[in-house]
């Protein structure tokens, strides 16, 4: 069978494929947060540390990209615990404005600093993020997700996002499960990042900043927290609908920013309301 | 040297603690992080810019339009997005994120229509003359900007300690339901409440824009970081604390500018935010609080 349709595809749309499973990695490591009662902007801050620390391993140091991979999570995840460990013994306003506030001061660094390549960014890093590595981490996340959900990490997870006092009350560590899923999202957003990086060849300040990472929220929220399934198909549908509707470019964010206001006031579980099945217990 | 900073930092801290007052006191008594405070901001900057261009060149009228535009805005987008959310009782992380969405919009929104662009108020609006104290220079748009924050603070004290709506709204802060039973309209408190912060954050807006002479969608998500850190610096919901935190962070950041580097006032403002995180989550200012569920 002759598949050079498919190669001449692939490599046509490359970039929209790549951007599309980045995102749905993203949305998966905003829905891993929400999952647990919290609010996280910083997501798109963690994919920037993840996206830059891994840009200086492959330029100034000259690593291969299998090592680089897996160590672009380190970042993030320190800034992570540096954010969550105080934030996270108080209201679930503290870790959201902390956040913010993450995103934006990274953004206002990577400018000043000559040695990340001021407001230009960095350029000229290797393309060697492909496809099936994207996706195959994608379907991993979604799959590990899955599990988790249906095991009973899955329920306390759930018990705490229905009701915080109950939790405690029947004795879940609230405040160890919410940190996890902080240092699980910060994970999967570096490495996100990472390939990001690896597959632009080029990353600059204003990818990581405050509109990107309300646009990720946009997409879990489309695709409701009910299943890790959902953000990803939310992430997919917001990444590909302004690549068929071209003139609408300009109000894009517009569109992003209104779909989180409809979502939670009108429909709470999302697009993809899907519920997890469970063996009942 | 030191002295002409530690000035300037004051005058610029007058602006933050200014801006930060309307979200602490949205926060202290609708129990919400609003992040579309600071599309207020650019509104009320907006408002000044079109007013004192096509219409009146003056700086004392274009301030309470600045703030009343803003207030107005604010009310609007409290009614349409957080009122069904409150009555609702949702999670405070419900209104959140309503406002993060909205904010996101109305701000891109904002750029699309008009242009990205930094401007300007018109010139000749304040006279550029400064004035010398002891080798201190200070602008006439920086007396302008203290004394209008002087007097706007001034008036907010008043509202909520010395008028009966002040004390509806301190107790609406204090106990929402108990105010409603002994016959406060409490939505039309939160109502009023939106109307004065966004009021505050509008002309904070154009005060802003006259002491940096620029205008521009993007300037109130900018501003967001320093409300941030003075509002919980000061403790969320201190009018007080943010008074006192404003001053220090305006200080704070023109002494890392003059002794650092510039670049650097965005990292030592989040430093100390994550500090006080972590050392005194309930403000400098405030007692320590137990975490209630």
């Amino acid at each position: 069978m002759d598949l050079s349709w498919l190669d001449d595809f692939l490599w046509t749309y490359q970039n929209v494929i790549h951007s599309v499973g980045i995102n749905g990695l993203l949305a998966l490591s905003m829905y891993v947060v929400l999952a647990v009662g919290q609010l996280s902007l910083g997501q798109a801050a963690f994919m920037g540390l993840g996206a830059y620390s891994a840009a200086l391993m492959t330029l100034k140091l000259g690593w291969p990209f299998w090592m680089v991979l897996p160590l672009s999570c380190v970042v993030p995840i320190l800034f992570a615990l540096a954010i969550g460990l105080p934030t996270l013994r108080l209201s679930g306003v503290y870790l959201a404005i902390a956040t913010v506030g993450l995103g934006e001061v990274l953004k206002a660094l990577y400018v000043n600093i000559d040695y990340v390549g001021g407001a230009l960014g960095l350029t000229g890093i290797p393309e060697a993020t492909e496809t099936w590595m994207i996706y195959g981490l994608l379907a991993l996340a979604v799959l590990a997700f899955w599990l988790v959900a249906r095991s009973g990490i899955g329920r306390a997870m759930e018990a705490i996002r229905e009701d915080e006092t109950a939790a405690r009350v029947m004795g879940v560590s609230c405040f160890r499960y919410q940190l996890g899923a902080l240092v699980v999202s910060a994970m999967l957003a570096g490495i996100a990042g990472a390939l990001e990086a690896h597959s632009t060849s080029l990353i600059s300040p204003g990818e990581f900043g405050f509109e990107p990472e309300v646009s990720i929220l946009s997409f879990a929220l489309l695709g409701g927290i009910g299943t890790p399934i959902g953000p990803v198909v939310g992430a997919f549908i917001l990444t590909l609908l302004p690549e068929l509707l071209r003139g609408m470019a300009d109000l894009r964010l517009v569109f992003n920013g209104v779909i989180i206001v409809v979502a939670v006031l009108f429909m709470p579980e999302g697009l993809v309301a899907l519920r997890l099945r469970r063996r009942s217990a | 040297m030191l002295a002409q900073q530690l000035v300037n930092g004051v005058l610029l801290g007058a602006t933050y603690a200014l801006f930060a007052l309307g979200f602490t006191l949205m926060f202290g008594v609708l129990k919400v992080i609003n992040l579309t405070y600071g599309f207020y901001f650019t509104a009320g900057a907006f408002a000044a810019l079109f007013f004192t261009r096509y219409v009146v060149a003056s700086v004392w009228l274009a301030l309470p339009v600045a703030a009343i535009a803003a207030g107005i805005i604010a009310m609007a987008c409290d009614g349409l997005l957080l009122t069904r959310l409150r009555r609702r009782g949702a999670p405070e992380l419900s209104s959140l994120m309503v406002t993060v969405g909205a904010v996101l919009a109305l701000n891109s929104a904002a750029a699309a229509l008009f242009s990205p662009d930094i401007r300007r108020l018109p010139v000749g609006l304040v006279s550029v003359e400064s004035f010398n104290f002891w080798g201190v220079r200070v602008t006439t748009a920086q007396f302008l900007v203290l004394g209008a924050s002087i007097v706007l603070v001034g008036a907010l004290i008043w509202l909520l300690r010395g008028t009966r709506v002040g004390v509806a709204i301190r107790a609406v802060a204090e106990n929402p339901e108990a105010a409603g039973l002994m016959g406060i309209n409490t939505g039309r408190t939160a109502a009023l409440v939106s109307f004065v912060s966004g009021a505050l954050a509008g002309a904070g807006g154009m005060l802003i824009g006259l002491n940096f002479n620029a205008i521009h969608p993007y300037m109130g998500e900018e501003m967001m970081l320093r409300g941030f850190v003075v509002v919980i610096v000061g403790g969320l919901g201190d009018i007080r604390g943010a008074l006192i935190a404003g001053l220090m962070l305006g200080v704070v950041e023109v002494l890392t500018a003059g002794y650092i580097d510039s670049g650097m006032k965005e990292a030592v403002s989040f430093a100390i935010l994550v500090l006080v995180l972590w050392t005194r989550p309930s403000g400098l200012f405030g007692a320590p609080k137990l975490r209630r569920a």
